[in-house]
């Protein structure tokens, strides 16, 4: 709830802060509906769709109504995907409105005591530190092993979570031990000669507890021909703040990545998820009204490239790659065809592999639910969307789901768990796939060797 | 900009009646749920509405027409809201009713080759599921991804294909209607030839709402032509083009696209949609021809020798589907992309007898000129329905003006040549005021009887079709 004065102190900071063109470049016709996920499921409502939030935006500006609760969860019930942008004929970057309105209510709304702590613990105090997250991994690591896991799960006391989260922490990977993610590697020298000098976007949760993911990255640069460099200095992107309306905490994070990677001489930039790198890709417009940090996160973001597109330009599909012959199908990660607009190259390197038949499934462009923290804050929609998405899955009869970021690659997890597919189907992020695939064809060369040899 | 009214709301026993009907989840009188249903996709027009109804069925339609018909409540039925007359904008607030539960295909008949649909069906779902069966809805308005079936007729939406196969008025067979005062009548059938009694099917469609609610339609289908070809063919001159146009209906040919595009139209196209349509030329027609094999060829070459005999500085025929698709594509983005030049497009649809064009498309040039404003136009040039867009900024009152005034020398002209102020897009509010330039009094009079005749107490999306004051014409008279 929020209460008059915090409406009124919302409204006034909607009219100084949104982008008053940017909303009057919505023409209102109507093109983003049937893109829009919240918009199908809740059965056509206007107020879940990108028009009808923009409209809603532009009358709190135009003081026609209040910040109100109502709008608020319009709001809130967005998932973010910013497919809307994709089909929106006119331009609207609605992705930096929905950005600015949710961090104008956050900063205005007092939150309720138990809300703000966790929101300072888990926005301030974590994943900004990434020595922190390491401990956090780690301790989650413990409970995994020492057979708290098991007895959590036997004694029922899981129960007393949420359902989402219960859910979410049956498909939480194996995660690493500290000593594991300690002693992180800083620069590697490609297999053979240098074709490209990149840098490696690590993250925060991506550096701890999916870990694995990217060792195999960094393996699949050094195979493609990469000298790679990982600054230590980097750090979490702050897309989850900046998704989350936490905006500062988000700049200050942006100037810690641009300062740790611009005097870097590479190439590029490589990221391994979708969500970090469009996040990355957009720290100019995060930065611009600062002036002095302005164009260092332009020559920052021009350098973000997702790691199959640095693959496919170094012809990575045309290595061999050879897994078990299955049938796979590719879920998008919004942020990544919908920001870094990165779609054909995922499918060209999955194509490439010996063994493997791709299929497309249905609406793979549409979000699949877990969209951040969606899936723990609006676990109705969330589901409903998932559900979706597995019957789409489903009916490709793909054994493998392949995505490209890791949010997306839980929720999959979460998918088959719901869909009772657990045996018979797997998710895996692409880069774990396309290191199988090159292990594989080394395997399958070094028998045929053998077996000409002999 | 008219966005709260003051007059009553629902009355209170109303309003319980109203969720007697449809159930509380049903009905939203909520600022936000009533925001987002004061628009559509008309610049400039905003106004709340005072409810905001989604019934489940005929009859409950039928229970609110008569609720709203005793406390003359204004009812404005609305499918997605792509409309671009202002036509489903609740001026007069009342309840707008949705159609969101009544969004079915009830039947695909292939041995009458009719389809029968709920009004809340999206237009691509059923072009979509009447093709699975070999069979074609040819009407294919430039929303046709989101906008209903129900819009479509209450609007008689045209679209690319309407030069051949005609416009949703020529495929609707029969209508259920719900009237004003809640009586529900069926018109017309699965049938070729029915002369029993007036047509009303055809009266109520693209009555935009003003005459009762439909409730189902069903719609002719024809089979799926064979094969279909695209070409693109380009100008050094914007005459030209029109004059190719002309050429080939004169030729007996009769395509089912005949496309154009100006050079300010092409820009912004190709900035959106990246698919390398050429930008230094000033006109592109899209010529698309479908049939059987041999028809579509000889048509094709006919028309390539045509374009090429007018000064075409290129005619080239797209190798594959994608590429056809693709230029579809870019034309159909065309108004949409216009919207990126300013933050206000505005989008006229004059249309003139299809021997006119040339005149047409020259006089919105000079017209553009006198006003010094930049008119980008494309549209069905191949039925005369040519739309004229204008960006602009509606903040920009000096400019909004002029705006005004080179509109309504364009309509004066188009009205001039035998044409009309609107070829598809509705009269709604937007028009309303330049109605009497098409029709004169007596026509507006023979409309307004039956109007008054099916609507005495004019719930039915009132402020629409009827101007309160009519424009002077002081640019011709006629």
């Amino acid at each position: 709830m929020t209460t008059k004065i915090e409406r009124a102190l919302i409204q006034k900071a909607f009219q100084e802060r949104m982008d008053e063109d940017e909303l009057m470049n919505c023409m209102r016709c109507g093109f983003c509906l049937p893109s829009c996920p919240t918009y199908i499921e809740s059965g056509q409502q206007e107020a879940q769709s990108p028009r009808g939030r923009i409209a809603l935006m532009k009358a709190v500006v135009d003081g026609l109504i209040e910040p109100d609760e109502e709008v608020e969860r319009a709001l809130n019930l967005c998932l973010g995907c910013r497919a809307c942008e994709s089909v929106c004929p006119s331009g609207v970057r609605y992705g930096h409105l929905l950005e600015e309105a949710r961090d104008i209510i956050a900063q205005h709304k007092k939150m309720p005591l138990p809300v703000r702590l966790i929101r300072k613990l888990v926005f301030a105090g974590l994943f900004p530190h990434q020595e922190r997250m390491r401990k956090a991994t780690a301790f989650l690591g413990w409970y995994q092993r020492s057979g708290l896991r098991t007895l959590a799960r036997k004694t029922g006391l899981l129960r007393l979570l949420p359902a989402s989260f219960r859910q979410m922490e049956r498909v939480l990977p194996d995660v690493p031990t500290a000593k594991e993610m300690k002693n992180r590697p800083h620069r590697l020298n490609p297999d053979g000669t240098v074709k490209k000098r990149v840098a490696f976007f690590a993250g925060c949760l991506m550096d701890t507890m999916f870990m694995e993911t990217n060792d195999a990255t960094l393996r699949l640069l050094q195979l493609a021909g990469c000298e790679v460099i990982i600054p230590p200095s980097q750090g979490c992107c702050g897309a989850l703040h900046g998704h989350g309306g936490e905006k500062e905490m988000a700049k200050e994070l942006a100037k810690r990545n641009i300062s740790a990677f611009e005097q870097l001489d590479v190439d590029c930039i490589v990221t391994n998820a979708g969500g970090c790198g469009a996040f990355l890709l957009e720290y100019d417009h995060l930065l611009k009204d600062d002036s002095e940090w302005r164009d260092r996160a332009e020559a920052f973001a021009a350098k973000i490239k997702d790691i199959s597109e640095v693959l496919v330009e170094l012809g990575f599909h045309q290595l061999p790659l050879r897994v078990a012959p299955q049938t796979i199908t590719y879920q998008d990660s919004c942020h990544l065809r919908n920001v870094m607009k990165t779609a054909a190259a995922p499918r060209r390197l999955l194509r490439a592999i010996d063994g493997v038949e791709f299929r497309e499934m249905n609406d793979a462009d549409r979000c699949c639910g877990s969209a951040g923290i969606y899936n723990l804050v609006e676990p109705e929609m969330s589901m409903q969307i998932l559900d979706h998405k597995m019957e789409m899955a489903k009916q490709t009869k793909a054994t493998t789901i392949v995505t490209a970021n890791p949010g997306c690659l839980l929720q999959m997890k979460l998918g088959i768990e719901r869909a009772g597919l657990s045996g018979s189907v797997r998710a895996v992020h692409i880069v774990d796939l396309l290191l199988e695939a090159a292990e594989g064809a080394q395997a399958t060369q070094g028998e045929e060797r053998i077996r000409q040899t002999s | 900009m008219d966005v709260e009214r003051v007059r009553p709301l629902i009355p209170n026993e109303a309003k319980k009646r109203l969720i007697q009907v449809v159930g509380a989840e049903n009905y939203d009188d909520t600022k936000t749920g009533r925001l987002v249903y004061s628009y559509d996709a008309t610049p400039q027009f905003q106004s709340l509405p005072d409810a905001v109804i989604a019934p489940r069925n005929t009859k409950e339609v039928a229970e609110i027409a008569k609720i709203c018909n005793e406390y003359r409540i204004p009812i404005v039925p609305r499918g997605s809201g792509t409309n671009l007359c202002a036509g489903t904008c609740p001026v007069e607030g009342g309840i707008v009713l949705l159609f969101n539960h009544m969004n079915r295909i009830l039947e695909i008949d292939e041995e009458n080759l009719t389809a029968t649909v709920q009004p809340g069906v999206v237009t691509l779902d059923l072009t979509k599921a009447v093709e699975e069966k070999g069979l074609f809805y040819p009407p294919d308005p430039g929303s046709m991804k989101i906008s209903t079936i129900g819009g479509n007729i209450s609007e008689n939406s045209g679209g690319l294909r309407g030069l051949k196969y005609g416009v949703t008025r020529d495929y609707v067979l029969g209508l259920e209607v719900v009237l004003a005062n809640g009586d529900v009548i069926r018109t017309g059938g699965k049938l070729a030839k029915d002369v029993a009694g007036y047509d009303l099917t055809r009266l109520f469609v693209g009555s935009e709402g003003t005459l009762g609610i439909v409730t189902e339609a069903t719609l002719k289908l024809i089979p799926m032509p064979e094969t279909k070809q695209t070409m693109l063919a380009l100008y050094q001159d914007l005459e030209a083009a029109a004059r190719s146009v002309s050429k080939i209906i004169a030729n007996k040919i009769i395509p089912v696209t005949l496309e154009f595009l100006d050079q300010p139209t092409l820009e912004v196209v190709e900035d959106f949609a990246r698919i390398g349509l050429p930008t230094d030329v000033k006109a592109v027609l899209l010529i698309e021809q479908d049939g059987p094999k041999e028809v579509v060829e000889r048509d094709m070459k006919k028309m390539a020798d045509i374009c090429r005999a007018e000064q075409a500085v290129s005619v080239q025929l797209a190798r594959s589907e994608e590429e056809a698709e693709a230029l579809r594509t870019a034309r159909r983005a065309a108004l949409s992309a216009l919207a990126r030049l300013k933050p206000t497009t505005i989008l006229e649809d004059a249309t003139v007898p299809r021997s006119e064009i040339a005149k047409m498309v020259k006089a919105i040039n000079e017209i553009a000129e006198k006003y010094q404003l930049k008119i980008c136009t494309f549209g069905h040039a191949g039925d005369g329905n040519l739309h004229p867009t204008c960006p602009t900024d509606a903040r920009n009152r000096e400019e909004m003006e002029r705006v005004e005034r080179a509109f309504e020398e364009i309509f004066a002209k188009a009205i001039e040549l035998g044409g009309t102020i609107t070829g598809e897009h509705g009269v709604g509010v937007m028009k309303a005021p330049y109605l009497e330039w098409k029709l004169g009094p007596a026509g507006i009079a023979a409309m307004k009887a039956v109007k008054q005749a099916l609507d005495p107490n004019n719930i039915m999306n009132p402020g629409k079709v009827f101007a309160k004051s009519t424009r002077k014409r002081v640019v011709v008279t006629r």
